[in-house]
């Protein structure tokens, strides 16, 4: 179908293994056709049918899928963590030539660890609170029998942690886990992991929860250890670009079955089923995007459905904006600053500086996004705006009069034009609200309408985000995240304010429902010359929405300009850093 | 460790005024003469009234009679018995007899229960599971004073095995009964609350990567699950205190144990209203002290409460 | 479709028939619609101790109501001829020691007992919801003032408090007995509630309530009221329970129900001394006591997976 046209955008691929033909070697691991399914209510639920999977010594091979894939549940059927109903129904899973299914509690026990180590995907729940570090890895280290006596175990335990980065480890054994950052703790997880120098090590999902440029280290820092130890990886993901960057085989998973697998530069560069094409398709990737939109020109009505790929309207609806922007700022924010006190022990509390004299505008009809990693302050400035919290200095102004203070009436008023979207979309509707309730709650609260206007209002919201009118009646729980997160906006734009405030609003959904989500907020734009202020840690999606980017670190805006100026020339070290944090920024996708 | 001993304490004295207060004003501001509601239908010599009423100080606004008293408490003066004796005689001789029947009700309580729930959580939905859910729930809803009377006679009477009283000197070997009566509540308590609290901690997230570590069953399930599971029956045997005191008055009254929860017993059936307040107010005390002692060991169970500030 | 051999090494492709590829988060409208409401339900009604437990509640509560309609024989019509007697026709469970029907008295002491019960659980709950609601949603130094409050009535031991209170009240009747053991027990309830409140206050849906315009007494009263009950419905309903355990316990002590007051606890008291001549007049009071107990209890039980969001997920 395509060819590659440069075989420079792989550069930052490992280097496939040339010293020995793999065809010839025994694969340390093979899944043959395997099934798990979990017990219910409701009988057996297959949650992975059929799966197989071949790893040969010293590769990386990453499991691509959506939530709900199987991918998880793969992994963890290998050295069996299923948890609780979940077992094993069929199939084999031969590691080394021996059949893990087939093995007594002892067996596997033996296996787990010492042969196989495995880090878990989220650093906040999988260290006991109640350990300190130290002894969470010397458990490891004892049970496997990879030191002896109170001394070799200790000094060993200290090396663990210093080779996964935490060089103060010494120091830190007495801590706990609380003490320590998410991506300290991940490091810790990643430490236990490879503590026995393991054959395979499965990752699943080791960096999600962090940010990019932490994630970046210690995925680095990973792929050195695992190649200096020559242990072979199999990475569960669900960021394409993250395993096409650090795995040489994929295996795409969808509704617990394998689509595609093979070797990861094949399978990007010419995916062959449709699901892998929309996967590729809606990959974060900075460069190929406008690519793509030129080869791309279908565009139907329900096209919404058909692919999470982003819409070809965009860029030109983007470029227009741009000429079109208007003089005067709708929002301008000036010297703004935030001081929150936190109390420490007794009578003593701490400042904490979270916006440090901050100033941006925001034109009519255009979207500016504020881009920054956990604590850089991106959130508190959204509620700044919001008038959820009050400012400490500066000054904020919405269409040239000052927000700060507004209140009662004025207030009301302002929170009209207003509105916002926020991240979680499990947690931003009240689980005991109807979503026509939902929807109606800003008319009922602004009295505006007569009950029969607000019902036809709801319905025309609902299709405005293309949910069908019979979805009132339901309850969020109900519903999907992409679908809760429509609802939100929907909610948002009752009022037909001028302004969204989107406060990491597509950052936990799915990559296509993601890209459904912005091509859906994009079009809505265009109609109702809509003004967005996009929060959110990530720069790719930056780029499909966004006029003009504000960066922030530690509180302050270290670069702010337009989109492309901040994509193709950043003049800050921070941002190129974070640019380059991007997984598989560098790759040109599909065909 | 140090810091939030020190809070506790500061947190402490409110709570220990308060509570007394509280007693002290529920007696003796009520409507109606205190002396007549204490003393309920007998009826005092003038003498007695006189002496009450200067012991008291009730001729005094409320808060005066109050801060006499707490002076009185804090110098070792609990008040008198309806007979005269002094409060703190008759606790010095009643408390080591009802702190060895606790003792043993609590090491049953903890132990049994804890044991029960770790196992009817490890076999969530088996047998054992049921027959424990349901012995537990049984145990909880029949009062403690029918277990009390039930378990007397038919250890004590149809069977011969246990004496249906305890002699004066209450040793150990008597007082096992009483305890196992003492502790019945509390033990159904301790199974649901570990059951539900192991069967929590089984689906977490630091029990899979125990296991993924390579870890044997038992050492998953002793160091992570049910070391984990322990703080919050901590926290439940503090609150728990209470309902032990209020045990203890019923079960001494049963089995005649000359504890502080007999001599209460015996004032509160005998209608001598001051011991009684005497001697509840001294409980609610100890049940403050003993609260800051149980948090403190939940500090020392919890990292994450002793490192908070 | 080309197809290799599924190992990682050649590219391979699952046949499409076999892994159609479904529309992005459409949604699925097959599916009835159902509140969180109608979900507990659903879950509720499928367990057979929800049944058992309910219609024994709805029994008891009839009995308490209608009592002479379960009871031929009036309760107070003692013989003492018949002193302690086992069964005769027309006295199921035998006499007390003052001669009187115990089966009879059984029906007829109810009464007492749910009274006092439903009544410390409304008290309770409505004090400890309204305390613990505007402490939790309003903070500061309400907040603080209440919780401190609340600290010292739970620094005493509720029977405890009951019994100081109740060794100098001259009136005992059911009522009475409710308001004391409320005074002593609805800390418990506040602090859940104010818990539960403090964390639907921090919820993404009221800040977004908030930013919407919606005004906090509306915040409070439909969004974060309703989402916190769950708790308290399960506490409260395990406390009815335990509030007629106390009362029983203070009438054994004598200081309970007035001894002219017909209550499971007053005959339990009364029993103790026929427990080795004749034990069913302790046993059957104390059956029914324990009976309505075990009720509230498994519904309690019942609440309290139905409603738990993390069990709920769990399913």
């Amino acid at each position: 179908m395509t060819q590659i046209a440069n075989d420079d955008v792989f550069q930052t691929l490992p280097a496939s293994p040339t010293t020995t033909d793999s065809a010839s070697r025994q694969p340390l691991l093979q899944i043959r056709d395997l099934e798990v399914g979990f017990q219910t209510q409701h009988g057996l639920v297959p949650a992975v049918r059929g799966v197989s999977l071949t790893l040969y010594e010293g590769q990386t091979l990453a499991i691509v899928g959506e939530s709900g894939s199987g991918k998880t549940t793969t992994a963890q059927a290998i050295i069996n963590l299923l948890a609780g109903t979940g077992k094993v129904t069929a199939g084999e899973i031969l590691f080394e030539g021996r059949d893990l299914t087939k093995l007594s509690a002892k067996e596997i026990q033996d296996v787990r660890g010492r042969l196989i180590g495995y880090v878990p995907q989220d650093p906040m729940s999988n260290l006991n609170p109640v350990w300190n570090i130290g002894y969470q890895v010397e458990e490891a280290i004892k049970a496997n029998n990879v030191a002896q006596g109170k001394r070799e175990v200790r000094k060993r335990t200290i090396e663990v942690l210093q080779e996964a980065g935490l060089s103060d480890a010494a120091d830190r054994l007495k801590q706990y886990p609380h003490q320590f950052s998410g991506g300290m703790r991940q490091r810790v997880l990643i430490g236990i992991g490879l503590s026995a120098r393991p054959r395979l090590l499965i990752a699943d999902e080791p960096t999600s929860a962090l940010d990019v440029t932490v994630q970046r280290q210690i995925l680095d820092h990973l792929g050195t250890l695992t190649r200096d130890y020559g242990t072979s990886v199999l990475f569960i993901t669900h960021d394409l670009g993250l395993a096409a960057e650090r795995a040489e085989q994929l295996v795409v998973m969808y509704k617990g079955k394998v689509v595609e697998s093979g070797p990861s530069r094949e399978i990007l560069a010419n995916p062959r089923h449709p699901y892998t094409q929309r996967l590729v398709a809606a990959a974060p990737s900075l460069a190929s995007r406008r690519i793509q939109a030129k080869k791309n020109p279908q565009a139907d009505a329900e096209k919404i459905y058909s692919e999470g790929s982003l819409d070809t309207g965009l860029i030109a609806r983007a470029t227009k904006r741009e000429n079109a922007a208007p003089d005067r700022d709708l929002i301008s924010v000036q010297g703004v600053t935030k001081v929150y006190r936190i109390r420490k022990g007794g009578f003593r509390s701490d400042e904490l500086l979270a916006v440090n004299d901050v100033s941006f505008g925001v034109k009519k009809g255009t979207t500016t996004a504020i881009v920054g990693e956990s604590g850089s302050g991106k959130s508190t400035v959204a509620k700044l705006i919001l008038q959820l919290e009050g400012i400490t200095k500066g000054r904020i102004e919405f269409d040239g009069q000052d927000v700060a203070g507004l209140k009662g009436a004025e207030l009301l008023k302002f929170r009209r034009r207003v509105q916002p979207v926020f991240q979680d979309p499990y947690g931003s509707l009240d689980p005991q609200y109807n979503v026509g309730n939902t929807i109606a709650e800003p008319l009922l609260a602004h009295k505006v309408g007569t009950a029969r206007e607000r019902q036809a209002r709801v319905l025309e919201l609902l299709d405005q985000v293309s949910l069908p009118s019979s979805t009132r009646f339901r309850y969020p729980s109900e519903l999907s995240g992409g679908q809760r997160q429509r609802i939100a906006v929907a909610r948002a734009l009752a009022l037909k304010p001028d302004v969204l405030v989107l406060d990491e609003a597509v950052s936990a959904l799915d990559v296509l429902v993601q890209g459904q989500i912005l091509n859906l907020l994009t079009e809505l734009q265009a109609e109702l010359d809509l003004t967005y202020l996009f929060i959110t840690h990530d720069l790719a999606v930056v780029r499909l929405v966004a006029d003009n980017v504000c960066v922030m670190k530690k509180g302050q805006i270290v670069e702010a300009a337009t989109t492309d100026e901040v994509f193709d020339n950043p003049r800050e070290l921070y941002t190129q850093e974070l640019l380059s944090a991007i997984p598989g920024g560098n790759f040109e996708f599909g065909r | 460790m140090l810091w939030y001993t020190g809070k506790r304490l500061l947190q402490m004295i409110p709570v220990f005024f308060g509570a007394t207060f509280l007693i002290y004003f529920m007696v003796f501001s009520l409507p109606g003469d205190p002396i007549a509601a204490l003393y309920g239908d007998r009826t005092p010599s003038p003498g007695v009234i006189a002496q009450i009423r200067a012991q008291y100080y009730l001729d005094q606004p409320l808060l005066v009679q109050y801060f006499h008293y707490m002076v009185g408490f804090f110098q070792g003066d609990l008040g008198t018995t309806y007979s005269g004796r002094p409060v703190s005689e008759v606790m010095a001789s009643a408390f080591p007899v009802t702190a060895r029947l606790a003792m043993l009700a609590l090491i049953f309580e903890a132990f049994a229960g804890v044991l029960v729930g770790l196992i009817a959580g490890l076999r969530k939905g088996k047998l054992f599971d049921a027959s424990a859910l349901v012995v537990s729930l049984l145990l909880i809803s029949v009062p403690t004073f029918v277990i009390g009377f039930v378990l007397q006679f038919v250890f004590g009477v149809q069977l011969g095995w246990a004496r249906t009283t305890v002699s004066g000197e209450a040793p150990l070997n008597e007082l096992i009964l009483p305890a196992l009566v003492l502790a019945s509540v509390s033990f159904a308590y301790i199974v649901r609350l570990t059951r539900a609290s192991v069967s929590d901690n089984l689906n977490a997230d630091f029990v899979r990567t125990a296991t993924a570590k390579g870890l044997s069953r038992p050492r998953v399930v002793t160091v992570h699950v049910l070391r984990n599971s322990l703080v919050p029956v901590v926290t439940f045997l503090g609150v728990d205190l209470g309902s032990l005191m209020v045990g203890a008055i019923v079960t001494e009254g049963i089995f005649n144990i000359n504890g502080v929860g007999g001599t209460v017993y015996k004032a509160i059936k005998l209608g001598e209203g001051p011991t009684v307040v005497s001697f509840i107010a001294v409980m609610v005390v100890i049940f403050v002290l003993a609260n800051l002692l149980v948090d403190l060991l939940y500090a020392a169970l919890d990292p994450r409460i002793r490192y908070a500030k | 479709m080309p197809s290799n051999s599924p190992s990682g090494q050649t590219h391979y492709v699952a046949e499409l028939e076999d892994t159609p590829v479904a529309a992005v988060d459409r949604l699925d409208e097959s599916q009835k619609a159902r509140s969180t409401w109608a979900d507990a339900w659903d879950s509720m009604r499928r367990r057979p101790s929800f049944w058992i437990s309910s219609v024994l509640i709805l029994l008891i509560v009839v009995v308490a109501l209608f009592p002479s309609l379960f009871a031929q024989t009036a309760p107070d019509a003692c013989d003492l001829g018949n002193s302690n007697d086992g069964p005769a026709a027309g006295h199921p469970l035998g006499f007390t020691r003052q001669g009187c029907d115990v089966y009879s008295r059984i029906v007829f002491g109810t009464q007492a007992s749910i009274t006092v019960g439903l009544l410390a659980t409304m008290l309770v709950t409505l004090f400890g919801v309204i305390i613990g609601a505007l402490a939790g949603f309003y903070g500061g130094l309400l907040d603080a003032l209440v919780s401190r409050i609340g600290d010292i009535f739970f620094a005493v031991p509720t029977v405890l408090g009951a019994i100081v209170l109740m060794s100098v009240l001259p009136v005992r009747t059911p009522v009475t007995i409710a308001v004391v053991l409320s005074i002593f027990a609805w800390p418990q309830i506040a602090r859940i509630m104010r818990g539960a409140v403090l964390s639907a206050r921090n919820s993404d849906y009221v800040t977004a309530s908030i930013a919407l315009g919606v005004s906090n007494s509306k915040i409070l009263l439909r969004h974060v009221i309703p989402n916190s009950l769950a708790p308290v419905i399960v506490i409260a309903t395990v406390s009815l329970g335990t509030f007629i355990v106390a009362e029983a316990t203070l009438s054994f002590l004598g200081i309970g129900l007035g001894s002219d007051v017909m209550s499971w606890g007053n005959d339990i008291g009364q029993a103790q001394t026929s427990i080795r001549t004749s034990p069913q007049v302790l046993l059957y009071p104390a059956a029914a006591l324990s009976i309505t107990v075990l009720s509230f209890l498994m519904l309690g039980d019942v609440l309290r997976d139905a409603l738990d969001p993390a069990a709920r997920a769990r399913r």
